[in-house]
């Protein structure tokens, strides 16, 4: 038995892993696909304290090399639920299950899909969901953001540096995301903005062509592009715990600074729980708010 | 058997030509998850002899990237006698890749 399993080996996983090794706890870490979680896409951390630079990969196995050096274990396994007997809880992986003191769900969250057909089938052929991995491919040509926030605005600014035009769709008529942003946008030329509509179909022959775009009364226009950037937010990857652990209408597991859930000896830490900055270092930070109650939680159970 | 780097020149007679299934993984140096798949396609290759794996620098060779619709990265296709039968985009475990095979 494990003092403590920790379910995700993002930033929040791997700082918790850390924290709980530094406290002598034995640690087993799930991971369904890769360590490092969703900032291996990003090719420049600016903002993490004494960091000025840094790409998403280095700090990612950085991390994830302290954590390994301190002795936690790791298991490339995807967790699919959780068994609670009080004293002692039980993992379920799609392959085996592992029992427990204390759980930390550090699971983050995915992209959120237009759910449109063949949407998955034109990923890698013209859908993307980040622009600075394939923004690349589109120098020159014409690409499509759909979205209204901070990441549909970034990669629309990102985008106009390389693409020849870049249409910005939109279902409302203004932005929620940053006026800076918004004003930078408004001085490109080749950035034109699609508002009160949205993306209704996908055209493609090998690959996408076109998109026919919907404005709120109704109309339908269909926009000539070689790339469509779907950044309409994420979705917190807490289904398979929803059984057990209290989860908001959004999906995000409710828990407070402290990483408390509705169950005791389970947190959640990262971007899967209920809070307002999703951040490198609020992720990182939650890792060691986590750890720390778990810590406590386990030695309570001697 | 070892990864080897593929390009417009060799693609034809590593790729197509190639007796065994050949997983074609398009990647990039500045690409994150494409740094992150390598350790699992190195293991696959070290372990398996009947799929050939290749890598393919889409920096330097956009003219494949191209001409086999790669537009996201990590892209692996899977080749078998010369055509296109599977691929997959994103970062993904091993028992998932050796599915497409």
């Amino acid at each position: 038995m494990y003092d403590i399993i920790i379910i995700g080996a993002g930033p929040a996983g791997l700082t918790a892993a850390i924290y709980a090794r530094r406290a002598s706890k034995s640690v087993l870490v799930l991971e369904a696909l890769s360590y490092g979680g969703q900032i291996i896409n990003t090719p420049d951390i600016e903002n993490y304290p004494a960091v000025p630079h840094v790409s998403g990969f280095d700090f990612a196995t950085k991390v994830y090399q302290q954590a390994e050096a301190l002795g936690a274990e790791f298991v490339f396994e995807k967790a699919v639920g959780i068994k609670d007997s009080g004293s002692t809880k039980t993992v379920v992986t799609t392959e085996n299950e592992y029992e427990c003191k204390a759980v930390i769900i550090a699971t983050g969250s995915e992209n959120r899909k237009l759910g449109l057909d063949d949407e998955e089938k034109l990923v890698g052929r013209g859908v993307s969901y980040c622009a600075t991995c394939d923004g690349a491919f589109y120098r020159g040509k014409k690409v499509a953001v759909v979205g209204g926030g901070n990441t549909a605005l970034e990669d629309a600014l990102y985008l106009a540096d390389i693409a020849e035009t870049v249409y910005l769709i939109h279902r409302r008529d203004a932005f929620r995301g940053d006026e800076a942003t918004v004003t930078s946008l408004k001085q490109r030329d080749n950035v034109k903005f699609v508002f009160n509509s949205t993306v209704t179909k996908l055209i493609a022959d090998k690959r996408l062509t076109s998109i026919e775009v919907t404005n709120k009364n109704g109309e339908a226009d269909t926009i000539e592009v070689n790339g469509l950037f779907v950044a309409v937010g994420r979705i917190p990857e807490n289904q398979n715990f929803a059984e057990l652990i209290k989860l908001d209408e959004a999906g995000y597991v409710t828990a407070g600074e402290d990483c408390e859930t509705n169950v005791a000896g389970i947190f959640a830490a990262g971007d899967n729980r209920t809070k307002s900055v999703r951040q490198l270092v609020t992720a990182a930070a939650d890792g060691a708010v986590a750890a720390t109650a778990a810590v406590k939680f386990a030695d309570s159970l001697r | 058997m070892n990864i080897i780097e593929v390009t417009k020149d060799t693609f034809e007679a590593e790729v197509l030509k190639s007796d065994k299934p050949v997983i074609a993984d398009f990647n990039a140096d500045w690409c994150g998850p494409c740094q992150m798949l390598k350790p699992t396609l190195d293991q696959i290759a070290g372990e398996r002899d009947d799929i050939k794996i290749v890598s393919i620098n889409i920096d330097n060779e956009d003219d494949l990237a191209y001409d086999y619709n790669v537009s996201s990265i990590p892209c692996l296709v899977v080749f078998k006698d010369g055509s296109e039968v599977k691929r997959s985009v994103g970062l993904k475990p091993k028992a998932e890749i050796l599915k497409l095979v």
